[in-house]
């Protein structure tokens, strides 16, 4: 046992971090922010060619054959640099919708089945609509694909997300169907990991805008950093982080490792944490910077508000916890503890 | 990012589980937890029979008696004996987890011939003798002082909260030998042996009603200066090295603990009838995530320790996250319990069922309180990870920081 990244491991997370330094820089998105279309083709291409959607997929199917640990190290990154998109449904689509692998071909995901499905009072919300090339429906009977062309959806002016355009509707097409039930259930497990690992990138990213501001801002003639009660805003930041950035590569590992524990426990586990971190590191990146937080200018709402987007997906708060409720007791808690 | 364990490791396991199975049964009967003689002498009996097996001190050097073996091995060894539901370290706490690992840092080879294998055959329990009662979270202002004389130090001063001082043969003692005001810089670490003249124990009792640390008077006491480990006036530096292996890898137990203690508190909501309440599910899901988020940081943590050999800054964030989620698992557990948690007795259930477990359940929550002030208090974590790991400017000295009154 050894729960330290490998080299390899460091140095692809620190390539995928040069590759959103140099191709999504914050400035550049932030060009982007409240138009209907956000994901640049020719960045999706490189997101591509750099084995973002491909990583994970067999060799023999033109992929890379890495596991989920490094596809959650690639993912960490992308968060970190906030990289908006329908990142982990194409990541997700790989090997089953063509082009999805190396980025020529945009997919997103609905999940049907949970909020906003059928029979509820809330419409349906989709995000990236008329960037997609296909739109696929997650259900645990399975997923199905449609065109997005066939799809009613009325453009909703306000997003909550400045990068997450989003439509909405009141009925989805059927669908041809592409995978069954067992396909849809390593889906959310996995796409529940590289949610979790996009939260996690941008829970420590918020906190290293947190702390930078803080060293630099002064009031009463010193740092606001060096004042506790805005330091121990950073400290507890950082260990939010931290500890779901553990719990996120523990349940990675989990899924490659099928033998160490129960994959499903950790990816809920591990989505759950993911999520608070973000809420939480977004909501104190904003009182760390007093009105500046309050501001637009300041881009501390926009990790808060992609947080929330994304704690909408492959799981909320209260059916993860419920799920993991569940596990308690029969196996014993603690998946690595056996 | 690897969390399989090597066949070495798998057959270490294996060896560890079947010994556990074939020597727990015949242990001796647990001690009240107020008759501090039998304590000791329960786990002092359980540390030798580990000695005797070869488990005792996995991770330390051979020289010290030790297996030799890894971290890893070391986290295994915890793990299969919380599972097997093995006695805690209990009275050897401070010379197994803390103590015995500074020595083999930072003590000369003869230092560490003479008191790690005692430590590891049972033989001798240490305490430690850090917090004094005007210097707690700023331990640098400590003034039991150490004059030398000769080849000994003759110590004057006191300390307090010493945990299992009664029970104890040494003490990690910590002695001003530089100037009253050098802080830092003027501080020893020194092994006391506490049945020296001048040395006076007074118990104290805790919020749960035993007598589980105490208050150390020092009066002249002379202690060998080949007692001291470390250089004169360098003991800060072994301080922090004591307080990276009690802050990083000491609670690992008390971690798998935790874990036990929710599956029990989960089985008591089950036969209440409280798992019909969503919002019970719910904390209990969450605490699960948090427990095992938590493991999978410890897992990093030794992973990091068996290659540096001494904890790192994870260590902080394990203590900082862990005390935290301890304390909401002891609410947790007690509001189960409703009003059979008024007393710490076990409760037979209406049901016909058998004792309720409120005696696990209100000791637990009683002894969660203490870890997020033992070994330095949340607040002093969050200032460490605030300075020394995120860079975060220091507080001003106190005579600048006259903030309330100029703040409108
Ligand atoms: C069960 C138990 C066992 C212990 N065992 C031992 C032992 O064996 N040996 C030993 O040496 N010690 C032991 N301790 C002592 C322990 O390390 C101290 O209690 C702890 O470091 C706090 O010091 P204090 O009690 O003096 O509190 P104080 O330092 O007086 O703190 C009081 C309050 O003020 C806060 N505070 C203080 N300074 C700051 C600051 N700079 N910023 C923000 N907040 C601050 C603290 O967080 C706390 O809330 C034990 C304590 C407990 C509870």
């Amino acid at each position: 046992m050894d729960f330290e990244l490998t080299e390899f491991q460091t140095d692809l997370a620190d390539g995928v971090r040069r590759l959103c330094q140099g191709q999504f820089p914050l400035e550049q998105l932030r060009s982007l922010e409240l138009t209907e279309r956000v994901v640049d083709r020719k960045g999706w291409r490189q997101l591509g060619e750099a084995g973002v959607f491909n990583l994970c997929l067999p060799e023999s199917a033109g992929g890379i054959g890495l596991g989920l640990a490094e596809a959650a190290l690639v993912f960490e990154e992308l968060g970190r640099a906030l990289v908006p998109g329908p990142l982990v449904a194409s990541h997700l689509a790989a090997g089953l919708i063509d082009g999805a692998d190396d980025g020529s071909v945009v997919v997103g995901l609905i999940e049907t089945d949970r909020q906003g499905a059928a029979g509820s009072t809330l419409p349906v919300v989709i995000e990236h609509l008329e960037d997609l090339d296909v739109l696929l429906l997650l259900s645990d009977d399975g997923v199905a694909s449609v065109d997005p062309g066939s799809v009613d959806g009325t453009r909703l002016t306000r997003p909550m997300d400045p990068l997450t355009p989003v439509w909405s509707t009141t009925s989805l097409p059927e669908g041809t169907p592409v995978a069954g039930p067992e396909i849809a259930a390593w889906w959310r497990r996995d796409g529940a990991v590289l949610t979790a690992a996009l939260q996690v990138g941008a829970a420590a990213w918020a906190t290293d805008l947190a702390v930078e501001y803080a060293k630099q801002r002064r009031q009463f003639g010193r740092p606001i950093g060096s004042f506790q009660a805005v330091k121990h805003l950073c400290a507890d930041m950082a260990v939010r982080a931290e500890v779901a950035r553990c719990a996120v590569h523990a349940a990675a590992v989990t899924v490659d490792q099928p033998d160490v524990g129960d994959a499903v426990v950790a990816a809920s586990g591990a989505k759950l944490l993911a999520d608070e971190a973000a809420i939480a590191n977004g909501r104190s990146c904003i009182q760390v910077h007093g009105g500046m937080g309050f501001t637009w200018e300041v881009p501390a709402h926009l990790a808060y508000k992609r947080s929330r987007v994304l704690a909408t997906q492959f799981g909320t708060d209260d059916e993860l916890a419920e799920s993991l409720a569940e596990s308690i007791g029969d196996a014993g808690p603690g998946s690595g503890v056996r | 990012m690897d969390l399989r364990y090597t066949d070495a490791e798998q057959v270490f396991r294996g060896e560890l589980r079947q010994w556990l199975e074939a020597t727990l049964p015949g242990l001796p009967p647990k001690p009240s937890p107020e008759d501090w003689p039998g304590r000791r002498a329960y786990d002092t009996h359980w540390q030798r029979l580990l000695f005797d097996a070869g488990y005792a001190g996995v991770d330390w050097p051979v020289e010290g008696g030790g297996r030799g073996s890894s971290a890893i091995e070391e986290l295994i060894f915890k793990e299969e004996l919380e599972r097997a539901h093995a006695p805690y370290v209990g009275v050897n706490f401070v010379g197994l987890l803390h103590a015995g690992p500074t020595v083999i840092a930072e003590g000369t080879s003869e230092q560490r011939q003479r008191y790690l294998p005692p430590i590891l055959k049972g033989e001798e329990v240490w305490c430690q003798g850090f917090s004094e009662p005007d210097a707690g979270s700023d331990l640098a202002s400590m003034r039991t002082r150490a004059v030398r004389d000769g080849d000994e130090y003759v110590v004057t001063g006191s300390k307090i909260w010493t945990s299992h001082a009664e029970v104890a043969d040494y003490c990690e003692l910590l002695v001003r030998t530089g100037p009253e005001d050098s802080r830092h810089r003027g501080i020893s670490w020194l092994i006391l042996p506490m049945d020296t003249p001048g040395v006076e124990i007074r118990p104290l009792t805790t919020i749960a009603g035993s007598t589980e640390f105490a208050e150390l008077f020092l009066d002249g006491v002379r202690v060998p200066v080949a007692n001291r480990v470390g250089d004169e006036n360098d003991g800060w530096r072994v301080t922090m090295v004591t307080l990276s292996f009690e802050r990083g890898t000491a609670f690992v137990g008390d971690l798998l603990e935790a874990i036990e203690l929710l599956t029990t508190s989960v089985a008591l909501a089950r036969r209440t009838g409280a798992w019909s309440d969503p919002g019970v599910r719910r904390q209990a899901g969450h605490l699960r995530a948090e427990l095992d988020a938590l493991w999978a940081l410890t897992k990093r943590n030794v992973s990091q320790a068996a290659r540096t050999g001494i904890p790192g800054v994870g260590g902080t964030f394990f203590k900082l996250a862990y005390s935290e989620t301890r304390n909401k698992l002891g609410e947790f557990s007690l509001s189960l319990l409703g009003r059979a948690g008024l007393a710490a007795d076990d409760l037979e259930g209406v049901d016909g069922q058998g004792p309720l477990p409120a005696e696990t359940m209100v000791e637990d929550w009683l002894r969660g309180i203490s870890l997020t002030i033992a070994a330095g208090t949340s607040q002093i974590q969050r200032n460490i990870v605030g300075e020394r790991i995120l860079g975060l400017p220091k507080e001003p000295p106190a005579a600048a920081a006259s903030t309330v009154a100029t703040a409108k």
